[in-house]
């Protein structure tokens, strides 16, 4: 498993204590406290996996999302002190796949860093229809009439779940298992988020989504094809 | 108790009770009394006809009465008008007795000294001789009573020319109806009806006396005038043949009743003025006054809802200007100091998660390196490797402390937010009891689940639903002694609940309410296992609060304790009840309830509703009979949340070796008013089961 991660904190304190947790877990972590030094840090090191302080000096850490999510679709795990739910929202919808709460367990965040890295694995060749996308998952690529659809790659894992099943209605802790790939049950604002933000992206029109389709009181499902 | 000799004889129902716990029943008795005086007023008894009839009677006269009690001006003008129109009034009424009065006064005098006139004139001429026309021929009878005959009509004729409409004068004699001469026949001058017109009072009057009488009369006349008042002089006189007669003089009063009918006038005009321009003046000078306070009420009202710029305009230097003056300065004052608070409010919040961020990261590291440490433990010597563990079971408790702290926070700084949607409370349920399992295992304890058969869907929050669940559920296992935790979901109206009950050591009398308070534990020294941070019921509480659903608790000391969350089904719909009584059916005095009643439950059973779950068989704690019930916790009070559940005052705790029969006379006591609580009527069914069976 490729494993850099780039540990973007300025408690150098708690930087130092995650190097040691993720050497010993068999990541190759770099380092940067800075926020407007973290593109830089990030292009440079070319990460498989961003870990991202919300509270930074310089640049804020919506704000150093938002660039690399412009830029590439590494997975980014926000970490963050606060739990309520504007700051999660926010975090969430500027990209990050997913966020961890301080404080946290070193198995807990190894865990959800293997979980985001998981889906690097290679998958079998394979095509799937949903509304009027065809997805190759292979060749991770979304299409609507030979248009291409840039998705991240956490979105594409949301959308290849509810398509593999059309006919099944999956709840948000279903989603949380398959997608995330959390053993207990997690935050479902995370799924609201990036149902959401998926929508923004594959839908025609966000308001009345036809893909992505909400059951109300049990959760979502892949709109007919 | 349950052994079964603590059942009374239906007939005689707390006859052996303690002296305690007859006061302590009817202390409850008198409070329940007057709990239903007040449900009386508040509409919910009292004969239902006639508050129809009453309300339909109302209905057209309510607008009226709310325009009057809301307006002040209204009331002041119309206050004012009444009493100008009483004062107009009696002012009237004196002056047009004063002025009748001197008309009056002035028109007897004048008549008077008329009348005495004409009856000198008549008697002078009586008593003359006779006169030398009146003297032709012999005097024979005949001739000299058509003598006389003349002799009268010409004295009337005579005496009514002095005063043409003055005056009219009428002569009668006592016998006139008798057989007679016709000397004796009245005459009237003027067409005056004489019968009519002279009252028989004053006739029988005169005939008696030898003086002048007089008085008011109507006065009618024969040759088809209108009659009208006046006032009528007599005196009894002798013609010339010695005859005595009545001589009358009318005096017709129109010219004084046309002056009065003139000054009634005038004075009802002008009255009818003065009470209008009161009334116009009254309602001038009440706007003056009123509109202000108006102005000041519509900016009060716009204050409170939060626009707090508004000021009253100020002109002058009068009392409403001071009134202007003040309310502005409160206004103001009222402004910076709601200014100041959102400020702390926003600083507290800030400061709240800012303390969040800067505690957390470090405590992030520590907790990471003492998990580093944790693993590596099996190389240290006993002493550092038991003081890893520690280190790493601190920091799990300090961890929740401070995420509880920052719930509570939250909650206080009113910045807790609903996720509802629809949940299916079975599920979060489930998710729950799978959560606690291990610690059950642990503790030897059965959770069971009842009430599952068909879906418990509400609008809540799930998180937060399943953080109350699993704090009730963790409490009810880790209090539970081993035995069975029950948990029961059902769905009635427009509210679900789900209710926890333990068959632990139970709460005393006032810790139902306790429970929910911050940092409370039951018992100081009571050694805990899983460390809890002593806010969970106090987040629990808030949890609710914020779905506008309740928390609340019950408990008996040694007989358990029952844990119940109500929801409303749709947010923002106010609870009216809960589905589960707060009060289980098989707490100690359900039980002896249902002995005591026992041949009742039968029909009872068939009329309770659908709540199936009661029929399944309930658990039976293995162990010693319980003792008598020390608080009897109401269950009918449902107030809004639990912090308000307050057990009856149930006096002192009755000690375990007391009579038994006390207990069951306090029931009996409150069997009264149990059938009010809609909730306890299920009650009888289930503890009638488990009396049997542990009657054993």
């Amino acid at each position: 498993m490729k494993g850099r991660v780039l540990v973007v904190d300025d408690d150098t304190a708690l930087a130092e204590m995650l190097g040691i947790v993720l050497r010993g877990e068999g990541f190759e972590p770099s380092f940067v406290a800075d926020g407007d030094k973290a593109l830089a840090a990030f292009r440079e090191a070319k990460p498989d996996l961003v870990l991202l302080d919300l509270m930074l000096p310089g640049r804020d850490g919506i704000e150093v999302c938002r660039l690399i999510r412009a830029e590439s679709g590494v997975p980014i795990v926000m970490l963050t002190a606060k739990s309520d739910t504007v700051d999660v929202v926010v975090g969430l919808e500027s990209g990050a796949d997913d966020y961890i709460v301080k404080p946290f367990k070193p198995k807990e965040l190894v865990a959800r860093i293997r979980a985001r890295l998981r889906r690097s694995e290679e998958p079998a060749p394979e095509q799937l229809a949903i509304g009027d996308l065809v997805i190759d998952v292979a060749g991770h690529s979304v299409k609507r009439e030979g248009q291409s659809i840039a998705l991240t790659p956490l979105e594409f894992d949301l959308l290849v779940a509810l398509a593999r099943k059309p006919w099944q209605v999956f709840t948000r802790e279903v989603l949380l298992e398959q997608v995330w790939g959390y053993r207990h049950a997690a935050d479902t604002r995370l799924v609201n988020v990036h149902v959401q933000r998926l929508r923004s992206k594959v839908e025609k029109d966000p308001e009345r989504p036809e893909i992505v389709v909400t059951v109300r009181g049990v959760g979502y499902k892949a709109g007919p094809s | 108790m349950s052994s079964g000799s603590a059942a009374p004889k239906p007939g005689e129902p707390g006859v052996r009770a303690g002296r305690t716990a007859d006061r302590d029943r009817r202390a409850s008795r008198l409070g329940r009394l007057l709990r239903r005086g007040r449900l009386l007023q508040d509409g919910a008894a009292g004969s239902p006809v006639l508050r129809l009839v009453v309300r339909w009677l109302r209905r057209p006269v309510l607008p009226a009465v709310r325009l009057w009690r809301r307006n002040i001006q209204l009331r002041v003008v119309t206050t004012t008008l009444l009493m100008s129109l009483g004062v107009v009034l009696l002012l009237g009424f004196v002056v047009i007795g004063q002025v009748r009065n001197g008309l009056l006064d002035a028109k007897e005098k004048a008549a008077q000294s008329q009348a005495a006139g004409g009856f000198t004139v008549a008697k002078e001429k009586a008593d003359a001789p006779v006169e030398p026309g009146g003297q032709e021929g012999g005097a024979g009878d005949g001739k000299s009573s058509r003598n006389s005959v003349n002799w009268r009509s010409d004295l009337v004729v005579q005496l009514a020319s002095g005063g043409q409409s003055a005056f009219n004068v009428v002569a009668l004699s006592a016998d006139a109806n008798g057989a007679g001469s016709s000397s004796r026949f009245p005459r009237a001058s003027g067409g005056v009806d004489h019968i009519a017109s002279v009252p028989a009072d004053l006739r029988s009057d005169v005939a008696k006396g030898t003086g002048t009488f007089q008085t008011y009369t109507l006065i009618e006349y024969t040759d088809g005038r209108e009659p009208e008042s006046g006032l009528v002089i007599g005196k009894r006189l002798t013609d010339v043949d010695g005859n005595s007669y009545e001589l009358y003089y009318l005096f017709p009063l129109t010219q004084e009743e046309q002056s009065l009918n003139l000054v009634k006038g005038t004075l009802a005009t002008a009255g009818l003025f003065v009470v209008v321009l009161l009334g116009a003046i009254a309602w001038l000078v009440v706007r003056q006054v009123v509109t202000p306070v108006r102005m000041a009420a519509g900016i009060a009202e716009r204050l409170s809802t939060g626009r707090l710029q508004e000021r009253m305009k100020v002109t002058g230097e009068d009392d409403i200007a001071r009134l202007g003056e003040a309310f502005n300065k409160m206004a103001q004052n009222l402004q910076l100091k709601i200014q100041q608070l959102e400020e702390l409010s926003r600083m507290q919040r800030r400061f709240v998660s800012d303390v969040s961020h800067e505690l957390r990261t470090p405590l992030t590291t520590v907790r990471m390196a003492a998990d580093v440490i944790h693993e590596a433990r099996v190389d240290f010597d006993p002493v550092t490797a038991r003081s890893a563990e520690l280190l790493g079971d601190q920091l799990d408790r300090f961890e929740s402390l401070l995420s509880d702290l920052l719930e509570i926070s939250r909650f206080d700084a009113g910045a807790a937010a609903l996720e509802a949607e629809p949940i299916d409370l079975r599920v979060v349920v489930r998710r729950v009891i799978g959560g606690a399992e291990p610690l059950a295992e642990r503790k030897g304890t059965r959770i069971r689940v009842m009430g599952d058969e068909q879906p418990v869907v509400a609008e809540a929050d799930a998180r937060r639903v399943e953080r109350v669940l699993r704090n009730l559920v963790v409490n009810a296992v880790e209090h539970g002694e081993g035995r069975d935790v029950v948990v029961r979901m059902a769905v009635a109206g427009g509210a679900v609940a789900v209710a926890v009950r333990d068959y632990g050591v139970g709460l005393k009398p006032g810790e139902a309410t306790r429970v929910f308070n911050r940092f409370w534990r039951a018992d100081p020294a009571r050694a805990r296992t899983t460390g809890g941070t002593g806010l969970g019921l106090s987040i629990a509480v808030e949890d609710a609060r914020l779905h506008g659903g309740w928390l609340q608790a019950w408990g008996e000391p040694g007989g358990g304790s029952q844990f119940r969350l109500t929801l409303p089904r749709t947010a923002d719909e106010p609870l009216r009840g809960s589905p589960i009584p707060l009060e289980p059916e098989d707490s100690r005095r359900g039980r002896e309830r249902s002995a005591f009643d026992s041949k009742e439950s039968a029909h009872r059973l068939a009329s309770v509703p659908s709540q199936s779950p009661t029929a399944s068989p309930l658990p039976v704690p293995p162990r010693a009979p319980v003792p008598p019930p020390a608080g009897v916790v109401d269950p009918t009070a449902l107030p809004g949340n639990g912090a308000r559940v307050v057990p009856r005052a149930a006096g002192e705790p009755v000690e375990r070796d007391s009579d038994p029969s006390a207990s069951p006379s306090s029931s009996s006591a409150s069997r009264t008013t149990s059938s009010s609580a809609s909730a306890s009527a299920s009650a009888a069914q289930a503890p009638q089961r488990e009396d049997t069976t542990r009657g054993r």
